[in-house]
């Protein structure tokens, strides 16, 4: 059945409008961010990006953040959904409920009812943005749930454990250099789609008065909307670099292990 | 010993569960305690301080905001997803649409309210072409700071989220099955109303009301664009949280953050209903 030459030509044009819908906002992003005075072009608000040192501070918070997500998270969730998999298989619905959790209990209302929470993390770790880690976590968790659920349901991990053990491996050889490897585009999948989530994140960073990325561009937005909106165009590119990486690297993996 | 050795595989799960407990779990319950608490003591003053006019007034305009949203996002989503579906699975578009509406969904609150301050502010790149050439102005009194605005931009990113729930179930649309009614002497009109859209509803009523969920949830982009006035429940939410003028104030986030908690489950409930429907043959 092939689509009628009617049909692709709609097609086009249809495609055509959303194009035009979708980057028109952001040309006129970066038009925006490099208009001087009198119709000059200038790359200030760009330069801002690395010069100003509030941004560039927050900036620096919100990479680091992104690392320390992955890391915690990757530490905390591999392993458990390993372990569920060969060892606690009734507990599997257990994990997917709770790892889904985040989706229905917005953002929004964590921030609300954490406050006590915080107030314990701060005694114990001192005040820092880094602090902000062990909630991300938390919000990005669904996410790198189905990225690594979907790898790890693709392979035979208890065969390939009990092959592991047979040959005298503790548990830890097999998590660490059995199943991971068998894993790795669900991982990489998992740290790229939350490398993403936390530059983005507003919501929970404002109202606990951190100041990360996002925050100093909406506070920017206010006495310098060029830098703001330069910095925006900029995260949103490389985020869309980011997820387009993984969509061919993510593919491509799969491809071969066919 | 034969109980211990059965139960202490599970013993590996505490980290995991005392982690999400502590930062998922107690957040949630203190929220729920806190609306129906005042100084430790039970009181339904939180929860009827939400039918106070200002707090239903917000409430009817986030459920507006959402709705309204959510139908615009399904719609323009759905037809993007096909276009998209339509290309091929591997296909450069599909990669790059699914990309971008990642981004944009997921990520997208605060550079939204940017992109449109750039596109269509007062001093948008939009605003003064037209304002240039034609002598128009779009700006008018600011509608892009109001409920006009919000659902506008709004759109921008419940659009890509409806790209990314719709795109699974037009891939399970068989093509067998058109071939199978066109067998039997449908044509594409025939087809698409009898066959495909009964099919596809289930996927798309979900679709919707995830969409409507999620933008009755989110905050960032009201919170970048809207400076004055508290329109909506997540920005009542904002001030609650941070104006320390009125007592009891820190309890009325509670209480709204309750109200948006019951909001969210009952359409999450339905979404799952919709999803148990729709997964019977999307397999």
């Amino acid at each position: 059945m092939r689509p009628s030459g009617t049909f692709r030509v709609v097609r086009m044009l249809m495609l055509l409008g959303f194009a035009v819908l979708f980057f028109g906002p952001l040309l006129a992003m970066l038009d925006f961010s490099t208009r001087g005075v009198d119709g000059s072009r200038t790359w200030d608000a760009w330069a801002n990006l690395v010069k100003d040192p509030e941004l560039n501070r927050a900036i620096v918070s919100s990479l680091l953040l992104a690392l320390f997500t992955v890391l915690l998270m990757l530490l905390l969730l591999v392993p458990t959904m390993i372990w569920v998999r060969l060892r606690v298989p009734r507990a599997t619905r257990l994990l997917e409920f709770l790892c889904l959790l985040p989706l229905t209990i917005p953002a929004l209302v964590i921030v609300v009812g954490i406050t006590n929470v915080y107030q314990w993390v701060t005694y114990l770790l001192g005040d820092s943005i880094l602090n902000l880690t062990f909630v991300y976590v938390v919000l990005v968790l669904p996410f790198a749930y189905r990225a690594i659920e979907s790898s790890l349901s693709s392979i035979d991990a208890t065969t390939l454990a009990e092959a592991a053990r047979s040959l005298g491996a503790g548990w830890w050889t097999v998590i660490g250099r059995i199943i991971v490897p068998n894993i790795w585009s669900g991982v990489l999948s998992a740290a790229f789609v939350s490398v993403a989530l936390v530059l983005g994140e507003y919501t929970i960073a404002s109202l606990l008065n951190y100041e990360n990325m996002q925050v100093v561009i909406a506070l920017l937005g206010k006495s310098d909307a060029n830098t703001s909106v330069a910095a925006s165009l900029a995260a949103i590119i490389f985020a869309f670099v980011l997820l387009m990486l993984l969509s061919v690297f993510g593919r491509s993996r799969r491809a071969e292990g066919r | 010993m034969s109980r211990f050795s059965r139960l202490a595989p599970s013993l590996a799960l505490l980290p995991f569960l005392l982690y999400l407990t502590v930062f998922l779990l107690v957040p949630t319950i203190t929220v729920v305690v806190g609306a129906f608490t005042e100084g430790g003591r039970f009181t339904l003053s939180n929860i009827t301080a939400l039918v106070d006019p200002v707090t239903l007034a917000a409430l009817r305009t986030s459920v507006l905001l959402s709705a309204v949203s959510a139908l615009i996002g399904a719609t323009f989503g759905a037809v993007l997803a096909y276009l998209v579906v339509t290309g091929g699975r591997r296909s450069w578009l599909r990669r790059s649409v699914t990309s971008l509406s990642g981004v944009l969904a997921q990520c997208g609150g605060v550079m939204l309210a940017f992109a449109f301050i750039a596109t269509i502010g007062f001093s948008g790149t939009l605003t003064i072409w037209l304002r240039d050439h034609f002598g128009i102005d779009i700006f008018g009194s600011g509608w892009l700071f109001a409920l006009p605005g919000l659902i506008l931009v709004y759109a921008y990113f419940q659009i890509p989220l409806m790209v990314i729930v719709f795109l699974p179930a037009l891939d399970g649309i068989k093509p067998q099955w058109r071939e199978a009614s066109v067998n039997l002497g449908a044509n594409a009109w025939q087809y698409w109303t009898q066959v495909a859209f009964p099919l596809l509803r289930p996927a798309f009523l979900g679709a919707t009301l995830l969409l409507f969920a999620n933008a009755f949830a989110a905050y960032a982009t009201a919170a970048a664009l809207v400076s004055q006035g508290n329109p909506i429940v997540p920005l009542l939410i904002r001030s609650g949280l941070s104006s320390e003028v009125l007592l009891g104030h820190q309890h009325l986030a509670f209480a709204l953050a309750f109200e948006m908690i019951v909001v969210v489950a009952i359409v999450m409930g339905i979404y799952g209903l919709l999803l148990q429907r729709t997964s019977r043959w999307l397999r």
